[in-house]
């Protein structure tokens, strides 16, 4: 009986349709990403300013992201925005905003630990040693911020890669929805869907899984 | 904004948010045993168990939930083993939470200094007394803001229990919106719920988190 259910996945081009119904979502995780550590740079500087506004904003805008579940944000930006301000804006829009719009934040964070981590006395030293403002920030503030923030950043980016799968609930047609078409064809070989959400499974892991172990050894050499 | 819609449905959102929190904790609880069993486990390098917690951290760190519950609510019954809502819930949340409070755990333990755990054999204590007067202790002062930064994500994570036909925070939204067009009232009561529900603990986190600071152990930059 497994036999049969297996077969289904090499069957035609069953096992393409999976992969591209993954690709759709990693697409979204990278633009994601991509937008994260450009803008999530600006916003940990930001949260390193004095100004009190500046701060209070980041501040409660992080805050906002670390308790709403990414679920509930992507059902306002998908079902409400269109209600609030007449913005119909598809699956995949909603899902690079909402995911932007945490990742930014928690990219910032993580940034603003990095900048603030390091000892003042090594800003003070290069300035001693006779180092212009921009030699300090390339060969000593830069090196070490990178070398702290790097495994912190991959954790995070396998982090965005595995929430990404929350598009499905709504509706982008994405590995999961795939999967359940071609359980839907085969909906006489009820093993199908065993090994259907079995590789689902697999193909994540296989993404995540290398970026962590990346992730891991970067932590280990920087100690 | 209809109020007296928002009003009428209260009651539903309560209903909601109880199931929300009692599969959140139960599913919280048993990843906190699970969590430090493991966590034990590769701390004293128990043989052979050692490999398998290690490719069980592994596995549920680098998949997403939603993908677990599909495949234990929908794929392992066509594999033969059937199980209920509730029991997918709990054990897909404790498959998740497991791992991430056993790493919170074991950076906990690894920063109590090795000649502790050594003057506790010394003084004669056995294992059991070394991990519950010694270890653990100091252990769990420094790892708490680890454990509450997860109970936190855990409680986010169970939106997408909603998958599963339990009546949560999620499921009592989208059955709303879905048969009463009133889609601006159902956001707002869903954001409510869940600030409601996860602002405590976050306050209750920060708390906690400062006092430790004051006490001497985690993070001292920031006193």
């Amino acid at each position: 009986m497994q036999d049969s259910g297996i077969s289904v996945l090499f069957k035609g081009i069953n096992f393409q349709r999976l992969l591209l119904g993954l690709w759709v979502t990693l697409r979204i995780a990278l633009i994601t990403i991509g937008i994260s550590l450009a803008l999530g740079l600006l916003f940990g500087l930001l949260m390193t300013r004095k100004n009190r506004f500046v701060r209070g904003f980041c501040r409660a805008w992080l805050e906002i992201v670390r308790f709403m579940p990414q679920l509930v944000l992507l059902y306002l930006a998908y079902f409400g925005f269109s209600r609030l301000f007449g913005w119909n804006l598809e699956g995949e829009l909603s899902a690079v905003l909402v995911f932007s719009f945490w990742g930014i934040a928690e990219m910032g964070d993580l940034f603003r630990g990095a900048l603030t981590s390091i000892p003042t006395h090594q800003r003070e030293s290069a300035a001693a040693l006779g180092l212009t403002k921009r030699q300090i920030n390339r060969y000593v503030l830069l090196p070490q911020t990178v070398r702290r923030l790097l495994p912190q950043v991959i954790n995070l980016a396998t982090r965005m890669i595995k929430t990404t799968a929350l598009v499905k609930m709504i509706n982008v047609t994405e590995v999961l929805k795939v999967g359940q078409q071609i359980i839907g064809q085969h909906y006489r070989e009820p093993s199908v869907a065993f090994w259907i959400y079995a590789t689902v499974l697999l193909l994540y892991f296989m993404i995540c899984w290398p970026i962590s172990l990346l992730a891991a050894w970067m932590e280990k050499r920087s100690e | 904004m209809d109020w007296s819609f928002v009003l009428a449905h209260v009651q539903d959102f309560l209903a909601g948010a109880w199931v929300t929190l009692r599969f959140g904790l139960y599913g919280i609880g048993c990843s906190l045993v699970l969590g430090l069993v493991c966590c034990l486990v590769r701390f004293f390098r128990v043989p052979l168990l050692k490999s398998l917690v290690h490719v069980y951290i592994e596995v549920a760190r680098n998949t997403p939930l939603l993908i677990q519950l599909f495949f234990l609510y929908a794929g392992l019954p066509r594999a033969g083993i059937r199980l209920s809502a509730e029991a997918c819930a709990v054990i897909g949340l404790t498959f998740l939470g497991g791992a991430y409070m056993a790493e919170a755990f074991r950076s906990g333990l690894e920063s109590v200094d090795r000649f502790q755990r050594e003057a506790g054999e010394c003084l004669g204590l056995t294992w059991g007394q070394n991990v519950r007067y010694v270890l653990l202790p100091q252990a769990m002062a420094t790892a708490s803001p680890a454990l509450f930064a997860n109970i936190i994500f855990l409680l986010k994570e169970t939106s997408v229990f909603s998958v599963l036909a339990l009546m949560d925070l999620m499921n009592v939204a989208d059955t709303l919106r879905t048969s009463g067009g009133r889609t601006i009232e159902v956001l707002f009561l869903l954001v409510v719920a869940y600030v409601a529900l996860l602002l405590p603990v976050s306050l209750a986190a920060t708390f906690t988190e400062r006092r430790l600071k004051y006490a001497g152990f985690g993070d001292q930059r920031s006193v």
